[in-house]
């Protein structure tokens, strides 16, 4: 341990790619957000509104996700696919897809317990009101819902942006890559880390309170 | 009522405690003799379980003193420095001061046998067998000879308050501590339990009482005490306090609890 | 594409390193668990129980851990370790750095479990004259079991699911052998969702067993 030279300035000459890394990870995270929260959003409809039939489908959905690992989905959905069909894509996109596909799984539980935990009371004073079953929905369930699930939602996105970081393995070029790419070049492993770190600590505490300030405002704590 | 008394069982001088800014007691007096039962009585906020709790240093009170048989609760003197117990302290007496919480409070995980030895056995030392024989006596006192081995969650809310009440006097303390102890209870459950309180205080034993139902602290307290604004107002015997009553603040309490006969004075006791 | 009897005829003979690569990701997911129980726990035990000056390293190691990805971390230890002259076997190294990684959620969940306990437990095991080892050992560690016990089985899941990243660094588990075989047959997807079948297999009774606790206890 002792006999380690510390050499910043070679590492700190690449810490553009650091930066762009950050910068791609926060997009892709939320690109996958932005997709999950609809997949998620609708499923969780159809699991208490809809038909009977769809529930064990999407209970299938998300026990499978949940059960495999990220990696392996990832290299599926990259891999595997084109290989089987004859469509192309990049491995950004390919990325997002399966991210979101895999963050939806999530979110569906989320979203369905705090749609469930919407005060029905609320829902028969909106009815009262003469609203539709989709005012109701719009006006009442959605936001009183979105509020009560604030909490484990603000959990769920700091994960997803960590589990970005999964990207590197099919090079996509987000700050986990940055990182290894670095790394690779310079053989410097501890002054990366000791770069990167930080810098997705600071990331992940900024998501965390900017959502525990959406909280304050918004959250119903039940 | 020998005149040359014997030292009260409870000693509370010039007690204060705050939570932040807020100063719940503001220097509360109370003497509590054996076989006395007290009443304490008061609107929210005035401070009345907060009393109960620094009797046993539930809430660690700031100044003043707490005293079981002469014994300070919360702090001990040692070369002219006051200290706070250690843990190991408190419990040795917090064991004389056992009390029956409003929320029952038993151990989901243990029997209701199991949960009045757990305290026999290790603050008392009794072994498990004797441990087992109080318990199943308390258990038939209290009418729950049926419930010896059953888990809480299978009984009701007096039932699971009427083991409360035989955990903590199974302990033989030196005096009960009540708090609340039939606020949670459906209506039609108050009474068993207070049935059981009832006994209790004919037995001559010492216990301090938080309670709404003032009907049943004006049959069974020798002095009922009145709280208000952190500190106490009243103490007095049940017919002076809810007899006439000059206090404004007392009356109006009362008031609000309809049904509530006043009696027309009566002769003393 | 090959055929489907191809494929599968190809399948029973890669079965067995498929096989291998399988103990390789149990024994390391197992590893794993079994030493971040005897780290988490105790030091979870130290968060609640514990005096401040232990509380703080410890609150900073979880808050750190978990504000980082597991890969960078097992990049890190992995790639790190070797930089300051600490060689440890490829395997030990993974198990190391996947370790620290989840000792740091036995820790919160350990918390987790006894904050949940209500404050008139604790109070009541006072009132009834119970030390504080006392208290931990009758009252507050039987209730705090049945409140770890469905979020643990469900880390032992997200364990299994972490240990494919030491795929990331040529250990061959699972995920590595299946690429290994994909690679010389050429037959993605089947393998792939094979793959995604065998970890299923794996990790679904655990998510049973999970809730299934979770409603009994909770």
């Amino acid at each position: 341990m002792m006999n380690y030279h510390f050499n910043f300035a070679i590492v700190w000459r690449y810490s553009a790619k650091l930066f762009e890394g950050l910068l791609l990870s926060v997009e892709l995270a939320a690109a996958t957000i932005a997709i999950g929260m609809l997949i998620g959003l609708l499923l969780a409809l159809v699991q208490i509104d809809g038909p009977r039939w769809a529930r064990p489908l999407i209970r299938g959905y998300v026990e499978f996700v949940r059960n495999v690992p990220l990696l392996l989905l990832v290299y599926l959905v990259f891999y595997g696919i084109p290989s089987a069909i004859d469509l192309q894509y990049g491995a950004t996109t390919s990325f997002v897809a399966t991210l979101a596909v895999y963050s939806g799984a999530y979110l569906v539980e989320v979203l369905r317990a705090g749609l469930e935990a919407v005060p029905k009371g609320l829902i028969e004073a909106g009815k009262s009101i003469g609203l539709t079953p989709f005012g109701v929905l719009w006006h009442i369930r959605l936001p009183t819902a979105l509020r009560i699930a604030l909490p484990s939602l603000s959990n769920t996105y700091v994960s997803l942006f960590k589990d970005t970081s999964i990207a590197s393995a099919i090079a996509v070029p987000e700050l986990a890559y940055g990182m290894r790419w670095i790394e690779t070049q310079t053989f410097r492993t501890v002054e990366v880390y000791l770069l990167a770190t930080p810098i997705y600590l600071v990331t992940s505490y900024a998501i965390l309170l900017l959502l525990r300030l959406a909280e304050r405002r918004y959250a119903i704590s039940r | 009522m020998s005149n040359a008394a014997p030292q009260p069982v409870i000693e509370i001088a010039n007690l204060t405690k705050s939570f932040g800014a807020l100063q719940v007691l503001k220097g509360v007096d109370l003497s509590v003799e054996k076989g006395q039962v007290i009443a304490i009585i008061g609107p929210s906020g005035s401070g009345k379980t907060t009393l109960l709790r620094c009797i046993n240093f539930l809430e660690e009170y700031d100044g003043g003193s707490v005293r079981i048989d002469g014994v300070e609760v919360g702090f001990s003197e040692a070369n002219g420095k006051r200290r706070r117990r250690t843990e190991r302290e408190l419990a040795h007496i917090r064991v004389d001061a056992a009390m029956v919480f409003q929320q029952f409070n038993l151990f989901p995980h243990l029997t209701a046998a199991q949960n009045i030895m757990l305290g026999l056995i290790k603050s008392r030392g009794k072994s498990k067998a004797e441990a087992r024989s109080i318990a199943e006596r308390w258990l038939a006192r209290v009418g729950l000879s049926a419930k010896i081995d059953a888990m809480p969650g299978q009984l009701s809310g007096g039932q699971q308050q009427r083991v409360g009440i035989a955990r903590a006097v199974a302990m033989e303390p030196k005096v009960l501590l009540l708090d609340e102890i039939t606020s949670a209870l459906d209506p039609e459950l108050v009474g068993e339990v207070l049935g059981v309180v009832r006994e209790l205080a004919a037995e001559g034993r010492t216990m301090i009482l938080v309670t709404h139902e003032m009907a049943f602290a004006r049959e069974v307290a020798d002095r009922v005490v009145f709280t208000d604004q952190g500190k106490i107002m009243i103490d007095a015997p049940p017919a002076l306090v809810f007899g006439e009553q000059p206090n404004e603040r007392l009356r109006a309490f009362l008031a609000r609890f309809a049904g509530l006969q006043l009696p027309a004075p009566t002769p003393a006791r | 594409m090959p055929s489907a009897g191809d494929a599968m005829s190809m399948i029973f003979e890669t079965l067995p390193f498929l096989l291998g690569g399988l103990w390789t990701t149990l024994f390391v997911s197992m590893a794993v668990v079994v030493i971040s129980l005897l780290i988490g726990i105790p030091l979870g035990c130290a968060l609640v129980f514990g005096p401040a000056w232990a509380r703080l390293p410890i609150r900073l190691y979880a808050d750190f851990v978990r504000g980082v990805p597991i890969l960078v971390l097992l990049y890190f230890i992995y790639y790190g370790l070797p930089a300051l002259r600490i060689n440890l076997p490829s395997l030990l190294a993974a198990i190391v750095a996947l370790t620290a990684f989840k000792s740091a959620q036995i820790v919160e969940i350990t918390r987790g479990a006894f904050q949940a306990i209500p404050k008139g437990q604790t109070e009541a095991a006072q009132s009834i004259g119970l030390g504080l080892f006392d208290r931990f050992v009758y009252v507050l560690a039987p209730q705090a079991v049945r409140r770890f016990l469905p979020p643990f089985i469900n880390s032992v899941v997200d364990t299994v699911k972490g240990s494919s990243l030491v795929s990331l660094l040529g250990i061959v588990d699972l995920l590595l052998s299946l690429q290994q075989v994909i690679g010389r047959t050429h037959v993605a997807l089947p393998l792939y969702v094979l793959g995604a079948l065998m970890y299923f297999a794996i990790n679904f009774p655990l998510s049973a067993l999970s809730r299934r606790l979770e409603k009994r206890f909770v």
